[in-house]
């Protein structure tokens, strides 16, 4: 009973805090502190409910469990991140990236293949590429290599389809600017267009950064070698060690979030121009 | 319109070429290793037409796809567990239940973060967190939970569609809710319009363009979340389970028919969820 109550009390200082957080000027220290609050709490209370409850460690391990669990085994952890996220997840998300710009700029010389292209692409985009996993780990085997191509797969359509937006984004009166300049269709693409278009190819960045880990850790579902995020969650859901998968899904989310965010600097150093990002200096 | 149609003909067409070229070259292996264990020498014909006409292709070509979706939909009775139609639905049902939950949670979330400011500044930065994180990851662990707690079946896979389609509705809500200007809500303020009626008269309307765009993105990921939901059930139904039995036993022909299968699932929803917009914002005016 201690533990609820302890509980409620947990929620009702949080909110205070943050209502009273709230209320002052909006300043980048309180844009931080809120909603850091709001997290702990809600940590917080799941410990205590969990406790207060007896709810079984089966159903739903305590965050107390499951960060001595990830204290005591970082070395699977660190392995199966090497394995699924470093192998797999950014090997794929470079070359389906890297494979989609330039095929944006092939394309975007045709405007009949333009034409033709993106609403396939788009079409493409909006369907559950994630079950092509199942295919491509038939192809490329157990190992990384399919996981890789999963992720190419998967992250392929979104940057092809934003980035042909964005080299389309610079207006007549610029391109026309670049021709009074005469300049070749090379510089052209690298001083004007490309640098117009950085706002879209970002976009597309942060949407596959999400899904290349997606990509690389339901892939496993299908088959993997005995290490792996997606190999390790859901064997150890079969053993009901549900404390190292939440540890799992933590360093998921860690990664996830780290990799986003690495990718939203980048894009607040490259286009630092655009006013989205000018606003909020 | 018009105009793109020509080009788009030419993309698919130019697939269909692609695939075909890529059957014969994946399946090259297989036909050479069975022609050479048979003492026969293979001309160029009838490599293509028996790497065309494998059981169990790398890649089979799209008519064998085609004629395995035709009599697995049309030649088999809708309530047999060999009919496509039935894991169609299996999936559809859960799909359609985590958007309809997902929808809700996310407008209900979004007039939160509009209307209350503690929650703009508590919630909103974890929601675009959550959606950082791999969630589909966790998929099998919802799934054996529930199952511990005694709820299976619809509900665990549709939590996963729920928990993907929120998203999108969100952001695109709180957008939506945000987007009548300045004079439109002194407008209403010179009327006396209480909140209430500022929110049903303005707000809502001028959200529905936000809505539908997100309610399009929110239904391809709640199909993802319910196909990626069947895989840990141990493959009893559904699209996700054929295309995990198919992987286990090697039947790429039945992977490919599911997965277009659900292809043709997510184009039907995302097409009927524009035509809904489509006559709702000309009903609306704002078409």
């Amino acid at each position: 009973m201690g533990w609820i109550v302890a509980g409620f009390a947990a929620w009702a200082v949080g909110w205070w805090a943050n209502a009273l957080l709230a209320r002052l000027p909006k300043s980048r220290a309180t844009g931080l502190a809120v909603p850091v609050i709001f997290g702990l709490t809600v940590i917080v209370m799941w410990e205590c409910f969990v406790r207060g409850l007896d709810v079984s460690s089966v159903i739903l391990p305590p965050p107390s469990a499951i960060a001595a669990r990830f204290a005591a085994s970082t070395g699977i952890l660190w392995e199966d991140f090497v394995q699924t996220v470093v192998k797999g997840a950014l090997t794929g998300y470079v070359l389906g990236c890297g494979a989609a710009v330039l095929m944006a700029i092939a394309v975007d010389r045709f405007p009949f293949l333009q034409r033709g292209l993106l609403p396939v692409g788009n079409f493409v985009a909006a369907l559950p590429i994630i079950g092509m996993a199942p295919i491509l780990v038939m192809w490329f085997g157990f190992d990384w290599q399919s996981k890789a191509a999963v992720v190419v797969v998967m992250v392929f359509f979104p940057m092809l389809v934003n980035t042909v937006q964005g080299l389309q984004s610079s207006d007549r009166m610029q391109r026309d600017l670049m021709r009074t300049y005469a300049s070749s269709y090379w510089q052209t693409l690298f001083k004007l267009r490309l640098p117009a278009a950085m706002p879209f190819i970002f976009n597309g960045l942060k949407i596959a950064t999400t899904l290349a880990l997606i990509g690389a850790i339901v892939a496993e579902f299908f088959g993997s070698p005995v290490r792996g995020m997606g190999f390790r969650i859901s064997t150890s859901v079969g053993q009901l060690a549900l404390d190292l998968v939440w540890a799992e899904i933590v360093v998921a989310a860690i990664v996830g979030s780290a990799f986003y965010g690495g990718v939203a600097l980048l894009e607040k150093a490259v286009t630092f121009w655009h006013p989205s990002q000018r606003g909020r200096a | 319109m018009t105009r793109s149609i020509l080009p788009i003909l030419t993309v698919v067409a130019a697939i269909f070429v692609l695939w075909y070229g890529a059957a014969v070259w994946l399946n090259a292996a297989w036909a050479h290793d069975k022609a050479g264990r048979a003492g026969v020498e293979l001309s160029f014909g009838e490599l293509v037409a028996d790497t065309w006409s494998q059981d169990k292709p790398k890649l089979p070509a799209p008519h064998q796809v085609a004629v395995e979706l035709w009599d697995t939909t049309v030649e088999k009775k809708i309530t047999s567990k060999r009919s496509l139609i039935y894991h169609s639905w299996v999936t559809l049902s859960a799909t359609l239940l985590g958007f309809a939950l997902g929808t809700v949670l996310g407008v209900g979330l979004a007039i939160g973060i509009v209307y209350n400011r503690v929650m703009d500044m508590s919630v909103m930065p974890w929601v675009i967190a959550s959606q950082t994180i791999p969630i589909l990851a966790i998929a099998p662990m919802i799934i054996v939970v529930l199952n511990a707690v005694g709820i299976s079946g619809l509900l665990p896979k549709a939590i996963i569609s729920m928990y993907l389609s929120f998203f999108p509705v969100v952001v695109g809500m709180v957008k939506g809710l945000r987007s009548p200007g300045v004079m439109q809500l002194d407008q209403m303020k010179t009327w006396n319009a209480s909140a209430s009626q500022t929110f049903w008269k303005l707000r809502l309307p001028s959200s529905m363009p936000y809505l539908f765009t997100s309610m399009k993105v929110a239904m391809a990921a709640s199909l993802v979340g319910a196909i990626v939901g069947e895989l840990p059930t141990g493959a009893v139904a559904g699209l996700g389970a054929r295309l995990l039995a198919g992987s286990y036993y090697g039947q790429t022909i039945q992977i490919w028919s599911a997965l277009l299968m659900a292809a043709a699932l997510a184009a039907v929803m995302v097409a009927l969820i524009g035509a809904i917009q489509r006559v709702t914002l000309k009903r609306m005016g704002m078409a």
